[in-house]
C-alpha cells in the first residue's frame, strides 16, 4: 500500500480534509501543507488520524474557538509537551483497546510541533516518549525561528540569519552558533524512524509518512516548511525556495531507521549555499556586513562535511541495523 | 468482608487505586509521594491490575500525559508532591480548564528552596487557585477513603472537574498503622466505569481539545470552572452519604471534634489534627471549653460550614502550614473573610507551624490554645509555633 493519490484527489474534491479551510495562517504559510499532506497521507492509507499540536503559528491560527480546522479529533495542551500529551493519549488507547472498551484498531497518533516546541522547550518530552517507545508520528514543520511570537531565534535558526532575539546589527551579525542537528538527535535514540522532508517534494514527505506511520514505535519527521513572513520571501514562493535548500546540501534528504541511514535524493551537481541564502530576505542586513563572505564561507564548509558524513553514514551502515527492537 | 491492614499511608493510597484500576497512571518519583507509585508499579508488574503505566521522565510530562490519556477517554491517575507538583503547575491549570476528571493523591511536602523533603502544605496552596478539588486526610483510613470518594465526585457529569486528596509527607505517607479496607468489588461498583461524553479516540464525533480561546470567550469558560465548582460543593454531601452506605464512615467538609459547647476553636488540616485532638482532650479534662475544626475539604472552600461553626465562639486559631509571603496565611486568610459577614465574630488569632517538617509537639498547640483561652489574640498578628526567632 503506498498513499493513492486518487484516494487523496477524492477527498480534497468531496472536501474531506482531516485539517479544512478557514485556518487563519499567513498566505503562503507552508505549515498547513504539511498538516494536509500528512493527514492526507494517513486517511489515504486507511489510517484514522487522531492530532495532537504545540503551541505554535499552526496551532493559534487553527483553532480560535469557537471554530477549527480539525475534521478529526484534535488536542493542544501547551508549548514543550505535545510529545507527552500525545504519549498520554496513546497509553489510553492502548488500555482502552486492551480492556475491549473501544475496538477501533486504525488510529494514528500525529503530533505537530514547529522548531521552537522541538529543539528548544520541547526537547525533553519528545526525548522521553521516544526513549519510552510510543507508537505515534511526530512532525516537525522547521520554520527555523519563533514565528507565532515574532521571529525569535531558535535552536533551528542557521547563523547570520535576522532574528529579533539576536538581530543582525552594527556590532553583531545575528546568531552566532551553527544549527542543532535534530534528526541526529532523534537518531540518537536509536530505536526510532526518523526523516527530513522538504515542501518541494510532497511525494517524497508522503512516502516518508507511510514509513513513519507502518513503524511499530515513535517516529518522526522534520519538514523544511518556510514562513513566509519572516523570512521575507514571497507569498507564492515557499517550495521554490525549499528546493533550493536541497540542492545546495542545506537541506540534505535522507532517513534513519533503526540504525540504518539512507539518502533519499542524491543530486548529481550542487548549488553553491549562497544562492539559497541570498534567496531570503532574513540575510539581507547580513550581506550588507563586512564579515558576510566569512559566515557564508563557514556555511558552504558545514554543509559539504555534513554531506559527506552522510554519505558515510549511509555506506557503513547498510543492512546494519543497531537494534531490532526499540 | 472489610479487612484491617497495618501499612503504610503510601500503600493504603495504592490499595485504593489498586482498587479503583484506572486505566492509565502517568507519574515521576519524588520523596515522599515515591512509594505510591512503586506500590502501584509492583501491582501493575504482578498483573494484579492492567492498568497502563506511563513512566514518564518529569512531572511536567505527567501532567501533559495525563491530560492526553484523559482527554482520551480514560480514567487516569497521577501523584507527586511539592517540586514535582510545582513543575506540573502550568499543566495542572490546563488540566482543570479542559474539565478532565484526572486523581492526584499529593504527598504533601514543603516547596524549595530552600531544598527540604518534609511536609508542610506549601504545595497543595500553590496549586489552590488552579480549579482542581483539593481534599485533605488526616491519616491513612482518610487518605484511603477521599481517594475513592474524589474519583466518584470528579467524575459526576455536572462536576467533571479533576481532584487532589492532600495526605502528610512521612507522617502519613511513610507511618504505619492501620486502615480499613473494603472489599475490591465494593469499590468497583462504588466507582463504576467512566463513560466520557467526548473521547480524542471517537474518531466518528472528532473534538477539538484546547482550542485558542480569547477574549470573546475565555472569561465564560471561567465562569463554567466556577460553576462546576459550585455543582462539586452540592454533590459532595451526596457523594459522603453514598460512601457511609459502604463504609459506614460518614464524613463531611468538616471534621468537628467536641465543638458542641466549645468556646475556643482551632482549625487544623491533615495529620497535625490528631495531635490536636489529644490536647483538646487534655484541656477537656482541665474544663476547658475547647474544640477542634479539621477542614477535609478546602477546595470548594466551605465558607456557610466554617460560618455556623464558628460564629459566636469566643476564640479561633487558625493553625497553617504554609506561608504566603507578605499577606495572611491561606487558610487564615480565608477563614477570616467568611467570618465578615456572621454576627458575632470571634477573636482571630493566625499561626504558622511545622514547616519543612518541624515537629510540632503538644506543648505548642497547648501555646494557641492558651493564647485564645487568655484573650490574647491579635488578629492581624501572625504567630508561630515551635519557631526559634
Ligand atoms: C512555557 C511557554 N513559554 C513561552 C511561550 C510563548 N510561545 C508560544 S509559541 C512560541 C514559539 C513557537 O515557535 P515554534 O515552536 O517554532 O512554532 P512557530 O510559531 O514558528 O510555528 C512561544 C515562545 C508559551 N506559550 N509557553
Ligand atoms: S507567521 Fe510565518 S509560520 Fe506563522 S502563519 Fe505566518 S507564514 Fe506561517
Amino acid at each position: 500500500m503506498v498513499p493513492n493519490i486518487r484516494d487523496i484527489v477524492g477527498y480534497v474534491e468531496t472536501n474531506d480534509w482531516a485539517f479544512t479551510q478557514g485556518h487563519r495562517l499567513c498566505p503562503g504559510c507552508n505549515a498547513p501543507m504539511v498538516a494536509n499532506w500528512a493527514t492526507l497521507a494517513a486517511k489515504s492509507l486507511g489510517y484514522e488520524p487522531v492530532v495532537g499540536a504545540a503551541t505554535g503559528c499552526l496551532e493559534v491560527s487553527s483553532t480560535i474557538y469557537p471554530f477549527t480546522s480539525w475534521n478529526v479529533p484534535y488536542i493542544h495542551n501547551a508549548f514543550e509537551n505535545v510529545a507527552a500529551t500525545i504519549s498520554g493519549a496513546e497509553a489510553a488507547y492502548r488500555s482502552l483497546l486492551n480492556r475491549k472498551k473501544i475496538d477501533n484498531d486504525k488510529i494514528k497518533f500525529i503530533a505537530f510541533a514547529g522548531d521552537g516546541g522541538t529543539y528548544d522547550i520541547g526537547l525533553q518530552a519528545l526525548s522521553g516518549a521516544i526513549e519510552r517507545g510510543h507508537d505515534f508520528v511526530y512532525i516537525l514543520y522547521d520554520n527555523e525561528g519563533y514565528m507565532n511570537t515574532g521571529n525569535q531565534r531558535s535552536g533551528s535558526t542557521p547563523p547570520g540569519a535576522d532574528s529579533t532575539t539576536e538581530p543582525v546589527g552594527k556590532a553583531l551579525s545575528g546568531k552566532l552558533q551553527l544549527k542543532k542537528s535534530i534528526v541526529d538527535i532523534i537518531a540518537g535514540h536509536e530505536g526510532v524512524y526518523a526523516a527530513t522532508a522538504v515542501t518541494s517534494e510532497p511525494w517524497d514527505f508522503m512516502r516518508k509518512m507511510q514509513a513513519a506511520l507502518e513503524f511499530e514505535g515513535p517516529a518522526f519527521i522534520s519538514i523544511l516548511a518556510p514562513c513566509v513572513r519572516f523570512w521575507r520571501i514571497p507569498d507564492d514562493s515557499g517550495p521554490e525556495v525549499t528546493k533550493l535548500a536541497v540542492e545546495t546540501k542545506y537541506w540534505p534528504l535522507w532517513e534513519y531507521n533503526m540504525g540504518v541511514y539512507k539518502v533519499t535524493k542524491k543530486p548529481k551537481t550542487f548549488k553553491p549555499v549562497k544562492e539559497y541564502i541570498t534567496k531570503l530576505g532574513r540575510y539581507n542586513k547580513l550581506m550588507k556586513r563586512p564579515d558576510a563572505n566569512e559566515i557564508l564561507e563557514e556555511m558552504q564548509n558545514y554543509v559539504d562535511a555534513k554531506w559527506d558524513r552522510l554519505l558515510a553514514l549511509e555506506e557503513i551502515s547498510k543492512d546494519k541495523p543497531i537494534r531490532r527492537k526499540i | 468482608m472489610p479487612v484491617k491492614l497495618t501499612v503504610t499511608g503510601a500503600a493504603a493510597v495504592a490499595h485504593a487505586m489498586r482498587q479503583i484500576n484506572p486505566d492509565v497512571v502517568a507519574a515521576y518519583p519524588i520523596t515522599p509521594q515515591t512509594p505510591v507509585v512503586e506500590y502501584y508499579a509492583s501491582f501493575v508488574s504482578d498483573g494484579i491490575v492492567d492498568t497502563v503505566m506511563v513512566p514518564v521522565e518529569s512531572e511536567h510530562s505527567a501532567m501533559s500525559a495525563v491530560v492526553g490519556s484523559a482527554a482520551a477517554g480514560a480514567r487516569t491517575m497521577t501523584a507527586t508532591a511539592a517540586n514535582g507538583l510545582a513543575l506540573m503547575t502550568e499543566i495542572v491549570y490546563i488540566a482543570a480548564s479542559y474539565r478532565l476528571p484526572i486523581i492526584m493523591p499529593i504527598v504533601n511536602r514543603a516547596l524549595s528552596g530552600p531544598i527540604n523533603i518534609h511536609c508542610d502544605h506549601s504545595d497543595a496552596m500553590l496549586v489552590r487557585d488552579s480549579g482542581w478539588i483539593q481534599l485533605f486526610t488526616e491519616n491513612h483510613q482518610e487518605a484511603y477513603d477521599f481517594t475513592i470518594i474524589a474519583t466518584k465526585l470528579a467524575e459526576k457529569e455536572n462536576v467533571l472537574l479533576p481532584a487532589m486528596v492532600n495526605l502528610d509527607g512521612f507522617i502519613t505517607s511513610h507511618g504505619v498503622e492501620s486502615f480499613e479496607m473494603l472489599d475490591d468489588e465494593v469499590v468497583k461498583e462504588f466507582v463504576g466505569t467512566w463513560n466520557p461524553k467526548y473521547s480524542l479516540l471517537d474518531t466518528k464525533n472528532p473534538v477539538t481539545f484546547g482550542p485558542l480561546d480569547l477574549f470573546d470567550y475565555y472569561f465564560e469558560h471561567h465562569r463554567q470552572q466556577e460553576e462546576a465548582m459550585n455543582h462539586a460543593y452540592k454533590e459532595l454531601p451526596k457523594v459522603f452519604e453514598e460512601f457511609a452506605k459502604i463504609s459506614g464512615r460518614k464524613y463531611d467538609f468538616l471534621d468537628l471534634y467536641k465543638t458542641d459547647d466549645a468556646d475556643y476553636i482551632m482549625v487544623v488540616m491533615n495529620s497535625t489534627a490528631s495531635t490536636a485532638k489529644y490536647v483538646v482532650d487534655q484541656l477537656r479534662e482541665e474544663g476547658k471549653k475547647v474544640g477542634l475544626v479539621k477542614p477535609q475539604v478546602f477546595t470548594p472552600f466551605p465558607k456557610k460550614e466554617f460560618q455556623q461553626v464558628l460564629n459566636g465562639r469566643k476564640g479561633v486559631v487558625v493553625l497553617d502550614r504554609a506561608m504566603s509571603f507578605g499577606k495572611e496565611a491561606p487558610l487564615y486568610s480565608l477563614i477570616k473573610s467568611s467570618l465578615y459577614e456572621v454576627a458575632s465574630k470571634p477573636s482571630l488569632g493566625s499561626y504558622i507551624y511545622g514547616l519543612g517538617g518541624r515537629d510540632t509537639t503538644p506543648e505548642m498547640i497547648r501555646e494557641a490554645f492558651e493564647d485564645a483561652i487568655k484573650g490574647n489574640l491579635i488578629t492581624d498578628e501572625q504567630r508561630y509555633l515551635g519557631l526559634r526567632e
